[in-house]
């Protein structure tokens, strides 16, 4: 198991899970979201190749209602 | 009647000069009959952390399509430079959306904009690509800066955000709208329609609507109100008022009165 941080929460996840896997794992359409991964963005193309690793910082974002 | 009146900021053309915020409503079905009433060609969003908790909970996008409608992601709460660019980097990944919102405040009692922090903010976004419209003081100077450093449109306040007091300071207001190239949008503290109107007659090229609509008694036919305002000081700014007179005129000719 990896123990990384997501939206600030310290979660454990499986070994070698993409951020597809992730994704997955939280039910989260990837079409609506952008992800941050230890302060850069990650682009839409790279969710597949992007493997977690240990003390990952993880942000998953998505837009609410604002003024 | 008046021919098409098209609002064009940066490279795209609204045909509603009311932009609608999606906050502070009950909830999204709310936000999007509002939004239909109010007839908005653009709306602004936030952008926050998905609850990873609960997977269920219903997204924003599942009510209001941004196919159909333009989403303008806003950096509300954002205090520094670092946090709106940020904050606009991810809108962009997110949906490819280059127009955006930049709202950066300075403080948290009044949300008067951190136009040190604005400034700077504006000018790595232009740089990066971003067609941004700017939040700001009502000060032409730094309006004008804003314009030269090439905001896609000024968005002065009336008065506080979420305050409801209306326009404060219509002087400067005049003069931003009179010196500016690019389309001036006043947002934050419009409180009821006659205010929106009143900036329309000013002269201002569209106005931005939250709280006056989502905390009305009645959201959306408050939402329906602003969208008449708008429209009707739009049409008055186009006809020309009628000059001041400080005595009475009689609206009747003399001539014939018995």
């Amino acid at each position: 198991m990896a123990k990384i941080q997501l939206n600030g929460r310290k979660i454990s996840v499986k070994q070698k899970l993409s951020i597809t896997g992730l994704l997955t794992k939280y039910k989260i359409d990837h079409k609506k979201v952008a992800i941050e991964l230890n302060g850069k963005i990650i682009t839409k193309n790279m969710y597949e190749k992007k493997i977690i690793k240990e003390n990952d910082k993880i942000e998953v974002v998505h837009f609410i209602g604002g003024g | 009647m008046v021919k098409k009146d098209l609002l064009k900021i940066g490279n795209k053309i609204l045909r509603s000069r009311l932009i609608v915020g999606t906050g502070k409503y009950k909830n999204f079905a709310e936000t999007a009959s509002a939004v239909k009433a109010s007839g908005a060609d653009m709306v602004t969003v936030a952008v926050r952390r998905v609850n990873i908790l609960d997977k269920k909970k219903p997204l924003l996008m599942d009510y209001l399509n941004p196919k159909k409608i333009i989403y303008l992601p806003n950096t509300a709460g954002c205090f520094t430079s670092n946090d709106a660019l940020r904050t606009l980097r991810l809108a962009r990944e997110m949906g490819g959306w280059k127009m955006v919102k930049l709202e950066v405040l300075g403080d948290k009692k009044t949300l008067f904009p951190n136009m040190v922090e604005t400034l700077k903010s504006t000018k790595v976004l232009v740089k990066e690509g971003f067609q941004v419209l700017v939040y700001c003081s009502d000060d032409p100077l730094l309006a004008k800066k804003l314009e030269d450093l090439g905001a896609s449109a000024i968005m002065p306040l009336a008065s506080p955000i979420g305050s409801g007091l209306g326009i404060q300071n219509k002087v400067n207001l005049s003069i931003i709208i009179k010196q500016s190239k690019v389309p001036v949008i006043v947002d934050a503290g419009i409180g009821t329609a006659s205010d929106a109107a009143i900036a329309m007659e000013l002269g201002c090229d569209g106005v931005l609507i939250n709280t006056a609509i989502a905390k009305a008694k009645k959201p959306i036919l408050m939402a329906t109100s602003f969208k008449n305002a708008v429209i009707a000081g739009r049409q008055s700014y186009l006809a020309g008022r009628m000059q001041k007179n400080y005595f009475g005129a009689a609206s009747s000719p003399k001539k014939g009165l018995i």
